[in-house]
This record gives structure tokens, C-alpha cells and sequence, in this order.
């Protein structure tokens, strides 16, 4: 469980959190949506620990996030931000393999590397994994990324947009894979992203919270928090949440 | 795989150092080797120090064009000399015993520089870009301010200085070596130990710090170790600014990986056969008088220019 208690953040003394209250549960899918700019990304950070709070805290399990040690933190959570930076000549496995740094410091053994393999299997990478990163097209790059955090072998996943700029097929194959990952067992991942993409975070997600202007609106299961009338509000537009064979859609109508 | 690429590379030095010491030796031989194993030295310390250091520096500031030149260590030994120029009159300067000179000249280096890197990294030290355009600032000021002395320079003491500003392997002290080469392996061991950090800070300082480094520690222990490299071989020889570039692009082309156990001893043996390399073919083969470091600035500087253009947009 991530319990959010009274977090307030401020960055460069703008208040860009304020006073969130909040649990997310330890299995299962959490989208966080809103408007942009509403402090999604922030929060996001907030509970990797990488933004210590101006007020309040993120306790992830029983551990302060914030106060953690660095080596701590990373292996309580993997965050994979909205644009990490593409390192020249570095090959999809040595990037999936920075994944096992928080457990080997620099030193891999055989079990990190078959951990790094089997990341590679998990997110259909063994083809490309000598391949560099920077010659890999938007959507199998981004599968290195979510590769990689899932190699870190944490509890919690947390996710910055990992669909931004992917085909359907792809941000699909993506999100089915981060669902199965959150099934309750006892390898499961708490998985936490942001997404803006409102069809998915109706079709996948199982937990909500919306943010607007640093406050949330409010947090729950998924057909609590998504209705037309909660969106249109957050979203100061007029959405309609649908059933389309079987599946919740959002629609703008 | 690495090893082999990395033995290359010392056996070529082994080479370039062969050639250099043992070309047209003639009686008498101890005096001759001992006069070119000094300047041997010399050469290999600056050149492995500028290397060396010009990898790191590329990572933690997150960028392949620079070099730690652009935070002002030529300008401020440029302005350093101008200074003892000017306080001390062109005999004084000349007279100044090497060693104190070097010491005075490493030390003020360091300091300067350290200065620096605390005070920006003070203020958020994911701020490498503040760093780096506070650096090209200072220089400008300090070059500014040495061009405002020169002015007040005699010619003779003028070139003196003129001398004393670009980068020379000629006359070093033994005993200043005796001071930088066991500084050289002091840091450079110390840098082997932060390789595996190095190559987590590749991801940038979130990606770093997700992963459990200490990314704010990591780049000021960094930039200490850079700039004790820097100051040795500035000191050592003189400003050199485009040799860091050209060891570090080649060390790259070469190995291929991103790991800097292998980029820093890589680009340490490139840094160091350039200079030795370069030294040799210069003085021994077309007997010229003049100093490398033009040929080897000039030729940096040129593959900064292809590395600029040729950079594909992101």
C-alpha cells in the first residue's frame, strides 16, 4: 500500500501539491489522470521519493519515501519518467540491465543476468537486444524502458506516460503486459501510471486518482471515479463514459 | 573483447613510447634519455590526465561536445601567468623556481575550480547547464581581465607570456613530475572506482537516482577528481583544450561501449599517444621547433566542427 498523507510539494516555491490524501493498493492497476498540468508527473516523483515534501509524506509500505536511503528507495520502487535520455552506443540489454544496478552495484552475477533475459522475454525484446537504443523506432524503445523498470524486480512500477507517441498495438500490448504484471500473486507489482489517454486508463485501470490544479479530486476504484459526469468536470469538456462490447470507453461528445 | 581493444591501445603507447625515446640515439645515451624520458613523462601524464578526465566530464554534464576546458581553467591560467607577469616583471617571472611555481599554479586551479562547482552545485545540482554557462562567463571575464594587463605589458615581457600560453612540452622539471605522476594514479584509481556510478549517471540524474545513486555526490566527487586532472596537466604544460575532445571521441569510436571502465583507461591511453605520437613525429621526423599543441588544438578543433555538423537533430 502507498499511503499519501497530507502531501504537500512545492517546486521552486510554487505549491504544485497540496494537501493530498490518498491510498493506493498494493496489487492491481492505478491510472492517475487530469488536465495538464494538474501534478500528475509531480506526484509520480513524489513517490519515488525524488521530491522531498514541503508538508506531509508518502509512506511506501512502512517506509518514509523521502527520508529513504537512495539505495533504499530503489528497491522499494522503479520510476520510468516521460523522457529519459538516450545513451549513445548503449545496447537494449545493457539498458534493461541497468535495472539490476540497485541489486548489484556494479558488479552482475549470473542471476542478474538471468533476470536481465528474462525482462528481455517478458517484454518480447530478445531480437533487438543487441541493438542500440538510439536505433530502435519510439514504440520498441519504449518497451526497453518499461524493460528496464521491471528488471529493478521493486514492489511498485511507476509509470510516467509510457504510451505517449506508440501505435495502438504497441501502448495495447504494453498495457496488457503492466495488467498482468499487477494480477495479485506473489511476484505481483503494484503498478502506478499516468496516463492521458482516458480509453485506456478506462479499459485497464482497477484504481483512479484524478488531480486538477495540485488538489485530488478524488481517488478510488475505477467506476467510482470515472463517470461522465466526474470527467466532463475534471476535464471542463463534455466526455460520457460508454460500454462498448463488454469494455468501458470514453467518449467526447 | 575489451581487454584485447585495450591492449591495442597500450601496445601502440608502448610503441609511440619505443620510437620516441630510442630514435637517432646517440652518445652521449644515459644524458640524451634521461632528457627524453623526462619530457616522455611529461607528455604521457598531460595527455592521460586530459583524457581521462574529459570522458567524466562528458557524463556527469550529460553532454559529448564539451570539454572541462569550458569552465574557464584555460582562461584562468592565462590570467594567472599574466599576473605573475605583470607583479613580478618578465626576469622575475623567468627567474620563479619551477616547482613552488607548479604547486602554486595546481593549487590555485583546483581551488578556483572547486570554488566553482560548490557554489553552483549548491543551488540544485541537477543544474549542470547553470554550471556550465557560469564557467564560459568567468572565462570571458578572465580573459578580459588578462587582456586588460597585457595591455600594460612591455613587448618583451609580453612575449614571455605569449610563451607561456600555449601548452609546451619542452624543459620540465623532474621534480614537478615527481609531484603529478603519483597525483595522476592517485585519482585515476579513485576514478576506476566510480566507473560502474558513471555509467548509471549515462541516464541522466532521475534515471540515476531511481536507481539508488546518489547522483549529487557522484557528480561533485567527480568534478574534484576532474578538476585535480585538469590542474596537473594544465600546470604540467599549459592550457590544452581540444586534446580532451579528440581522446574522448576516439576512446568512444574505439570501444564502442558506453562502460567506463574501459572508456577511461581507453581514452587516458589515447590522450597520452597523441601527445607522445604527436611529439614524435613533429620534432624527430620534420624537426620542427614549434609546439605540438597547435597541431593537436588545430586538429580538435576540427573534429569538434564534424562532431558539431554531424550531430543528427533529437
Amino acid at each position: 500500500m502507498i499511503h499519501l498523507e497530507d502531501l504537500c510539494i512545492e517546486r521552486d516555491g510554487r505549491s504544485v501539491l497540496r494537501g493530498l490524501q490518498a491510498r493506493i493498493p498494493r496489487t492491481g492497476l492505478t491510472a492517475l489522470i487530469g488536465p495538464n498540468g494538474a501534478g500528475k508527473s509531480t506526484l509520480l516523483h513524489a513517490m519515488a521519493g525524488l521530491l522531498p515534501p514541503a508538508q506531509g509524506r508518502v509512506m511506501v509500505g512502512d517506509t518514509d519515501i523521502a527520508a529513504a536511503r537512495p539505495q533504499h528507495r530503489a528497491h522499494l520502487a522503479a520510476l520510468l519518467t516521460q523522457s529519459p535520455m538516450i545513451v549513445p552506443r548503449l545496447t537494449v540489454s545493457d539498458l534493461v540491465g541497468f535495472g539490476r544496478w540497485p541489486h548489484h552495484r556494479g558488479r552482475p552475477d549470473p542471476h542478474d543476468r538471468d533476470l536481465v533475459q528474462a525482462a528481455l522475454t517478458e517484454f518480447d525484446l530478445q531480437e533487438l537486444a543487441g541493438r542500440s537504443i538510439d536505433s530502435l523506432s519510439g514504440g520498441q524503445r519504449q518497451r526497453a524502458y518499461v524493460a528496464m523498470a521491471y528488471a529493478q524486480a521493486t514492489p511498485w512500477m511507476l509509470l510516467d506516460e509510457p504510451l505517449s507517441a506508440l501505435d495502438p498495438r504497441y501502448a495495447r500490448d504494453i498495457m496488457d503486459r503492466l495488467w498482468s504484471l499487477s494480477r495479485p500473486g506473489p511476484d505481483a507489482r503494484g503498478v502506478v501510471i499516468v496516463l492521458h489517454d482516458l480509453g485506456m486508463a478506462a479499459r485497464y485501470a482497477d484504481w483512479v486518482l484524478s488531480l486538477r490544479d495540485g488538489l485530488l479530486v478524488s481517488s478510488g476504484p475505477r467506476a467510482e471515479v470515472m463517470t461522465s459526469r466526474d470527467l466532463s468536470d475534471l476535464f471542463d469538456t463534455s466526455l460520457a463514459v460508454e460500454e462498448c462490447r463488454g469494455h468501458p470507453v470514453v467518449v467526447a461528445v | 573483447m575489451m581487454r584485447w581493444r585495450l591492449a591495442l591501445l597500450v601496445l601502440l603507447l608502448l610503441a609511440a613510447v619505443a620510437l620516441f625515446l630510442l630514435w637517432g640515439l646517440r652518445a652521449p645515451y644515459g644524458f640524451i634519455l634521461s632528457l627524453r624520458g623526462t619530457k616522455l613523462l611529461s607528455l604521457a601524464l598531460v595527455g592521460a590526465s586530459v583524457g581521462a578526465a574529459t570522458v567524466m566530464f562528458q557524463t556527469v554534464a550529460a553532454n559529448r561536445l564539451l570539454t572541462p576546458g569550458i569552465v574557464g581553467f584555460d582562461s584562468l591560467f592565462i590570467l594567472l601567468q599574466t599576473t605573475l607577469v605583470l607583479t613580478l616583471g618578465g626576469t622575475g617571472y623567468a627567474g620563479l623556481a619551477a616547482v613552488p611555481k607548479f604547486l602554486i599554479e595546481a593549487f590555485c586551479l583546483v581551488a578556483a575550480s572547486m570554488a566553482l562547482f560548490g557554489w553552483v552545485l549548491r543551488r540544485g545540482a541537477d543544474d549542470m547547464m547553470r554550471l556550465i554557462l557560469t564557467g564560459v562567463i568567468l572565462g570571458v571575464l578572465m580573459r578580459g581581465l588578462a587582456g586588460f594587463m597585457q595591455r600594460i605589458l612591455d613587448p618583451s615581457e609580453f612575449a614571455i607570456l605569449q610563451q607561456a600560453s600555449f601548452a609546451t612540452f619542452g624543459a620540465v622539471e623532474p621534480t614537478k613530475l615527481a609531484i603529478a605522476a603519483p597525483l595522476f594514479v592517485g585519482v585515476l584509481a579513485l576514478s576506476m572506482r566510480l566507473a560502474p556510478a558513471l555509467d548509471v549517471a549515462l541516464l541522466g540524474r532521475t534515471g540515476a537516482l531511481g536507481l539508488g545513486v546518489d547522483h549529487d555526490r557522484l557528480v561533485l566527487v567527480t568534478l574534484g577528481l576532474i578538476s585535480v586532472l585538469v590542474a596537473v596537466a594544465t600546470a604540467l604544460a599549459g592550457p590544452v583544450t581540444f586534446l580532451g575532445l579528440l581522446a574522448a571521441a576516439l576512446a568512444g569510436a574505439v570501444m564502442r561501449r558506453h562502460e567506463h571502465r574501459y572508456l577511461i583507461p581507453a581514452s587516458a591511453l589515447i590522450g597520452a599517444l597523441i601527445l607522445v605520437a604527436g611529439q614524435f613525429v613533429y620534432e624527430r621526423l620534420l624537426g620542427l621547433q614549434s609546439t605540438l599543441s597547435v597541431a593537436v588544438e588545430f586538429a580538435g578543433g576540427l573534429l569538434f566542427l564534424v562532431l558539431v555538423l554531424k550531430r543528427r537533430p533529437t
